[in-house]
């Protein structure tokens, strides 16, 4: 019965994953190669090593372990703080889960071509977007190049996606809080704890499984966020490269081995992170 | 029981999509047939359109038996077209022909076999004699012609806002001798209190690279940096990134997160005295209804000789297009005295033919029309008549690397003689 399924996700997740892994170790760079003109060979992990020894690689892995850092912290802070806040009956609280759900609705692409606008990087007299409004409000020493920094231009970036998705943490959590039935709050409360410790010992300790889909869900986002930084940078844009550009760019010049090899660093890093989920999955169901 | 099912019937539907998909493109390519002609281009929106409707008017009047079909994509200045372009050549299900700039952007198409030689063609029509031989040569790659261009655009203009200009105390009629004057002039701009020279994205820095290269190492010496003739690690391009540097510092700051149109249009706002931008930049001047020498002027780049930088759009045959014939009197359109001239006039560029009535034409295409017959014609490089893409990829990520000051000079130049020593061999 579950055969067919099997059968597609096998050709075509797995397969190709494999066909990836492949290519990214051939010496596939050009035209002539990717169409069969010319013999491909065999390296090994030659491209990965030559990758990693190009600094423009590194900096564009560095980019991500910022943006991945800022966009996690920065979601799963804002989010469980709106969570808390209303997960205690408040009026009007379905208006504000909306307002902060409605973010995730909005394209990445459609919301690039907004922040693109707020994050302009002039100041002073030619200031527009947040800049402009920092002025406005007479809070001058707030402006900033934004995504133009060469170092930590990144985290400019986690901003719009901080804004987008810290919504759907808060949705996570919430279903997190009212997961916890109402009957375990009473019997901790007649055990005479504190409002304080009733969170602590009994509600965040069943947070832990929403906590951990939703750092995975976050983080499997910020490796995914090409079209997010197209938008608003440029491919060939110094200060926000990360890996998924590099990937795109090399397939763009038809050096698909090193593209490939982008590819499987991502999903390297991924693994590193899903994998542990999975077992402590794992290890919870079978306990 | 109910989550098998589940599994089942998501199984399902993915099988059913992976049909529709296979069923999308071979259905595709079987529809070509006789009489229809699947014309693919990047020309979705603006002036681009307004050409891509001129040729299509003219291609049904020149064959009222074949049916253009538009095989357009929009989107990226191009990036998203190349791309899919790229899938469908790679999946052997090319359109009947495709839009290309004209050199050796098409190498890697050639190299991959994705390509027919031409050359027939510009016996049948009469092309070599049509075009100048400086252009033939340019398109010529082993012996082989690959595509037929349906216009010239140049890539090393200087546009002025003349109100600035005058604004700032300089002469808007007189033309800089050579890139240090110019520079002095855009300091001046910009001690008035404007941007001196507005710029964009990576790509419009590599255009002002590009023209700046051309004016200071001549036509000669720049076409070697691509042939190998000229070394990039010599003193005269030393000073060409120098000037380039300087004129960078010169720029609007936040010009990373604006477009061509944006840069041109602080110009036309009156913030910014300088850009140096293709001769489509004219369009949006003549669109906020501007005049030609009153409120905007425009000279080449030069450090003195007249070099015109050059790039073409041009039409290609794909092997196993599934309409070769129709293909062919696409070419026959876009490459007729009619054909150019439709089109020139409603994109804004000039008719690659020598050969055509320019009178129609406006000041400003004037202007380019003359230069073209007379001066050096030298290969952009922004726009892939140069180098092959992967080799432009590297320099766009050298030069942002440069211009937003994570390398200096020695460091740029250096990894510019790298770039140019693993393309040249490979």
């Amino acid at each position: 019965m579950i055969l067919p399924s099997i059968l597609l996700i096998g050709i075509f997740v797995y397969g190709l994953l494999g066909v990836n892994f492949w290519t990214s170790m051939t010496d596939n760079h050009s035209a002539a190669q990717a169409s069969g003109r010319e013999p491909v060979a065999f390296v090994g992990l030659t491209n990965y090593l030559d990758l990693l020894l190009t600094e423009d690689f590194r900096h564009s892995l560095a980019n991500l372990v910022l943006f991945t850092a800022a966009f996690l912290v920065g979601a799963m802070a804002i989010g469980f703080v709106w969570a808390w806040l209303l997960e205690r009956p408040l009026p009007g609280g379905r208006l504000f889960q909306t307002v902060y759900l409605f973010p995730m609705a909005v394209s990445f692409v459609a919301s690039g071509v907004v922040w693109r606008w707020l994050l302009n990087s002039n100041q002073g007299e030619n200031a527009s977007g947040l800049n402009r409004l920092f002025q406005m409000v007479g809070l001058d020493f707030l402006q900033n190049p934004w995504w133009n920094n060469i170092t930590f231009g990144i985290l400019a970036i986690a901003l719009p996606a901080i804004w987008q998705l810290s919504g759907y943490v808060m949705a996570l959590f919430l279903a997190g809080f009212r997961g916890v039935p109402d009957e375990l709050r009473e019997a901790a409360r007649m055990d005479g704890a504190s409002e304080w410790q009733v969170y602590r010992m009994v509600i965040f300790p069943q947070l832990t499984p929403v906590l951990m889909s939703a750092i995975v869900i976050i983080a499997h986002m910020s490796l995914k966020s090409f079209d997010l930084i197209m938008s608003i940078s440029s491919a060939s844009a110094y200060q926000t490269k990360v890996p998924a550009v590099d990937m795109f760019l090399f397939k763009s010049g038809f050096d698909y081995a090193n593209s490939a090899a982008v590819g499987a660093f991502l999903l390297i890093i991924i693994a590193f992170l899903i994998v542990p989920y999975l077992v402590q999955q794992h290890r919870s169901r079978t306990r | 029981m109910r989550r098998r099912n589940f599994l089942l019937l998501s199984g399902g539907g993915l099988a059913a999509a992976g049909l529709a998909a296979c069923g999308g493109s071979g259905g595709g390519g079987g529809e070509g047939g006789g009489s229809e002609v699947e014309v693919f281009t990047w020309w979705a929106q603006g002036s681009e359109k307004a050409g891509l409707d001129a040729l299509v008017a003219q291609f049904e009047k020149d064959y009222p038996d074949l049916t253009f079909v538009n095989g357009s994509v929009a989107g990226g200045a191009g990036s998203a077209a190349k791309d899919m372009l790229q899938s469908r050549l790679q999946a052997g299900d090319p359109p009947d022909t495709f839009q290309a700039h004209a050199g050796l952007e098409l190498a890697d198409y050639v190299d991959a076999g994705q390509l027919e030689d031409v050359s027939d063609l510009y016996e049948e029509y009469g092309l070599t004699e049509a075009f100048p031989s400086d252009l033939v040569e340019l398109l010529t790659l082993d012996d082989m012609i690959y595509s037929v261009p349906s216009n010239i655009h140049r890539s090393n203009v200087v546009w002025t806002n003349t109100a600035v200009l005058e604004a700032a105390g300089i002469d808007p009629t007189a033309v800089p001798a050579d890139v240090e004057a110019f520079i002095a002039d855009v300091e001046k701009a910009a001690a008035s209190g404007v941007a001196g020279l507005s710029i964009g994205t990576t790509w419009t820095q590599v255009n002002l690279l590009e023209a700046v290269l051309m004016a200071d190492l001549g036509s000669e010496a720049y076409n070697g940096l691509w042939t190998g003739g000229t070394d990039w690690s010599g003193g005269e391009v030393t000073t060409a990134l120098e000037h380039f540097e300087a004129l960078i510092a010169l720029t609007n700051t936040d010009r990373d997160g604006l477009d061509w149109t944006d840069a041109t249009q602080m110009q036309i706002d009156g913030s910014a005295a300088y850009s140096v931008m293709g001769d489509w930049a004219v369009a949006s001047f003549q669109q906020a209804e501007m005049t030609d020498g009153e409120d905007y002027g425009y000279f080449p780049l030069s450090g003195g000789e007249p070099i015109f930088g050059f790039l073409a759009d041009s039409f290609t045959l794909p092997v196993g297009a599934p309409n070769p014939d129709g293909a062919k009197a696409w070419l026959d359109t876009i490459s007729s005295q009619e054909g150019q001239v439709a089109f020139s006039l409603a994109k804004g560029s000039i008719p690659a033919r020598t050969d055509v009535d320019t009178a129609e034409f406006p000041a400003y295409q004037q202007t380019a029309i003359e230069s073209y017959a007379q001066d050096a014609i030298s290969p952009s490089l922004a726009h892939g008549a140069a180098t092959p893409v992967a080799w432009l990829n590297d320099i766009s990520d050298a030069t942002s690397k440069f211009t937003t000051g994570a390398s200096d000079v020695s460091g740029y130049q250096e990894e510019l003689a790298t770039i140019a020593e693993s393309h040249a061999s490979a």
